[in-house]
């Protein structure tokens, strides 16, 4: 099962390496992970997403949890959250293709961040799910190179942590 | 006044407490030692490797409860700290490790001796720390004893640059710890507490098992009220051995593979097991699935990790042991009709047990020609100190002597649990040495597993500590021979060691003692004589080559499947 994970962590080297090493010492899988400082730029939240049954993500929580460096654990599993991906996406646009990639970057709201005489650059935002249908879309016309952020996910409401 | 970043480190040292550091000086820590020679207050013992250096750090804690403290260079002195690192990590031990790292300006350069230890040893610490700038220095000694010592305690290591050594600073040493991600549950949560008296008192075959943690936690009292209340008896780990008094009638001594018939067949057969601080290895455990079948588990455990982590677990109680047994056994007394009845009706049970017992008692066949080892741990336990420590290496004479040694006070047992690590126990030895100069410390190991540290008679003699060492000698390395035997077809594959070492010259060598028995006849009179004799003084037993540690489960079974009998 999918599970996307907020950790506050303090905002020091070394503490990503802690993360990413508790994974793989253990053999748990990270599909991805971001990070950056919050509000207080001595915290930093990673959001991790990861796969495992209930005892695997309870092992892992347990895990992050002890290191010394992390301030909060928030599982968003079977929670009421807002989840948004970033992807940068260049794709084939040869002469007679360009209008009609245009049309899907609109259906999407998505933006053309950069043009080349045989390519565009889109930028696109969402969920996982409409990052992965956009690039069905422009599979077609030849995808040249992608990068995707991984999801960031905040709790709605009152839901989350601070930071 | 400013200080130094060594004067500082060493001020640090002297406000926890430490009296006794261990280590080996080198050009990235000679900052240091230069200014160790001005605290007198802190007496520093040199050993002839810095793997020693760790394991006798390890040696002190596991006897006094205190942090034990290391001192190694980089590059390579901090690199053979890791096997010490890692043991005291895996057996839970509070220690702070300084290591001297190369200047900041020139770390990621492929400097003399850089090592990047925080990065090496991120997986076998609790917590470590490259100090970057000597502002934070004060600040994280004191976090790093803190850690150490706290909720699960374990290995701390901090690497400092030399240019911080040298840098200096007012020094201030922080009254209190802030800490906000690190807060360990002390105490347990009373509504769980309460529900394990409810299963306690429902309970008709019940069974304390015990690990390590209860020796951490300082518990061993407490311990032996809640068994007395409900008369439950009681088996321990190797790491759990010192905490409960194997004389005790409710004793069952070590369970799993190496455990006793009836530990593991009460196991098997019981309806409540209660778990305290013990985290079900798999040596304890064998076969997971078929591991105490019948039985409700009640885990109580300071670090939640340890929770459901081999075996599912019916109530969880996260939480100091010594706060939780001691809650538990109150909220028992509140129910003192019920505890009546329970133990009115769990007699059968403890009768049971005493059949198992008297059935397949721990044993050996006694020789009139051949020296036992079993043979030499009991008379060592008839002739030793009642408060005697002792440590051991790892092998089948660890086995033995957990075994056959029969523990009665707690911290009086030193061996590595969870890693494993042969030359543990002669530095360990010392390191408890000391710290109780005047109590008998034996280090009792293996003929492969002395060769692992031996170097460390030169210290021992050096510094006057009187360890006793007793080798049990059967040329091989014998737990492995032991399973080539067994499960192998007898091909003893790199096992045998050929070259006949003369341990009594080896003492010699190091002005020290060396006593040799062949025959059982020698063996009392060749312990008196060592016990007798001032100094370190290494006893050597030409035991019987191809004895066996026995009973035995055998790798993946499940734990009332033992061989009995070779």
């Amino acid at each position: 099962m999918r599970h996307t994970i907020s950790v506050l962590v303090e905002n020091e080297f070394g503490v990503l390496s802690r993360v990413s090493g508790l994974f793989s010492g253990r053999g748990f899988n990270i599909e991805s992970l971001s990070v950056a400082p919050t509000l207080d730029p001595s915290v930093s939240r990673m959001t991790i997403v990861t796969t495992g049954d209930d005892q695997v993500l309870e092992q892992i929580t347990k895990h992050l949890n002890k290191l010394i460096d992390t301030i909060k654990v928030i599982d968003f599993t079977g929670t009421d959250y807002v989840e948004r991906e970033l992807a940068l996406i260049k794709v084939n646009a040869e002469e007679s293709l360009r209008a009609e990639v245009l049309r899907i970057a609109d259906i999407f709201r998505s933006k053309v961040v950069d043009v080349g005489p045989r390519s565009y650059t889109l930028e696109v935002t969402g969920a996982p799910g409409k990052i992965n249908a956009i690039l069905e879309l422009l599979r077609p016309f030849g995808i040249k190179e992608i990068v995707r952020t991984g999801p960031v996910v905040l709790g709605r409401g009152e839901k989350g942590g601070k930071g | 006044m400013k200080k130094t970043g060594s004067q500082i480190l060493l001020e640090c040292l002297q406000m926890e407490g430490v009296d006794t550091v261990f280590g080996y000086p080198g050009g990235a820590v000679i900052n240091i030692y230069h200014d160790l020679v001005d605290y007198p207050g802190l007496n520093h013992i040199l050993t002839r490797h810095e793997q020693a250096a760790v394991h006798a750090a390890d040696g002190y804690a596991r006897a006094t409860g205190k942090v034990g403290v290391a001192i190694a260079t980089s590059g390579p002195g901090a690199t053979n700290t890791v096997t010490g690192i890692a043991t005291a990590y895996m057996d839970s031990i509070p220690m702070v490790v300084i290591t001297g790292q190369v200047p900041t300006p020139l770390i990621g350069n492929d400097a003399f001796q850089e090592a990047d230890m925080v990065g090496i040893t991120r997986p076998i610490t609790k917590h470590n720390y490259l100090v970057k700038d000597i502002r934070d220095l004060a600040r994280i000694i004191k976090q790093a004893f803190y850690i150490a010592r706290t909720g699960r305690p374990g290995p701390v290591l901090v690497d400092l640059p030399k240019d911080v050594q040298v840098a200096t600073h007012t020094f201030s040493y922080p009254d209190k710890v802030e800490l906000r991600g690190y807060k360990p549950t002390v105490s347990g949560n009373i509504r769980q507490v309460e529900k394990a008296a409810k299963m306690i008192l429902a309970a008709r075959k019940p069974v304390i098992y015990v690990g390590g943690g209860a020796t951490l936690s300082n518990c061993p009292e407490q311990l032996r009220q809640f068994a007395e209340t409900i008369q439950a008896p009681v088996t321990t780990t190797l790491m759990g051995m010192s905490s409960f008094p194997s004389r005790h009638e409710l004793s069952l001594g070590m369970l799993g593979m190496h455990g006793t018939y009836y530990a593991n067949m009460a196991v098997t057969n019981s309806d409540l097991l209660i778990a305290i601080g013990a985290r079900f290895d798999d040596r304890v455990t064998g076969k997971i699935a078929t591991f105490a079948p019948h039985a409700k588990i009640i885990h109580v455990d300071i670090d939640p990790t340890s929770i459901k982590k081999n075996v599912r677990v019916d109530l969880p109680i996260v939480g100091d042991l010594k706060d939780v047994l001691q809650n538990l056994v109150r909220k028992l007394a509140e129910h003192a009709d019920e505890v009546a009845d329970m133990t009115t009706e769990t007699e059968s049970w403890r009768r049971q047990i005493l059949d198992w017992k008297t059935e397949h008692p721990l044993t050996y066949q006694p020789s009139e020609t051949e020296i036992k080892p079993q043979f030499v741990i009991e008379k060592i336990r008839e002739l030793s100190n009642d408060d005697a420590i002792i440590a051991t290496e790892v092998g089948q004479h660890q086995m033995w002597t957990a075994q056959f040694f029969q523990f009665t006070q707690p911290r009086t047992f030193l061996s590595s649990g969870g890693l494993g690590t042969m030359g543990y126990g002669l530095p360990a030895a010392l390191g408890a040495q000391a710290a109780f100069p005047e109590r008998q410390v034996i280090d009792i190991s293996g003929d492969g597993s002395f060769q692992m540290n031996s170097q460390e008679m030169a210290t021992l003699v050096q510094y006057g500590l009187p360890v006793k060492i007793v080798i049990l000698n059967n040329n091989y390395l014998g737990m492995v021979r032991q399973w080539q035997q067994l499960f192998f077809d007898r091909r003893y594959s790199q096992t045998v060691l050929e070259l006949p070492i003369d341990f009594v010259k080896l003492a010699e060598a190091y002005g020290a003692t060396g006593l040799r028995a062949d025959k059982p006849d020698q063996v009392e009179e060749t312990i008196r004589q060592a016990f007798a004799t001032p100094g370190p003084v290494i006893m050597e037993f030409k035991v019987a080559r191809e004895e066996n540690v026995l009973p035995m489960v055998p790798a993946g079974r499940s734990i009332h499947e033992m061989v009995l009998a070779s």
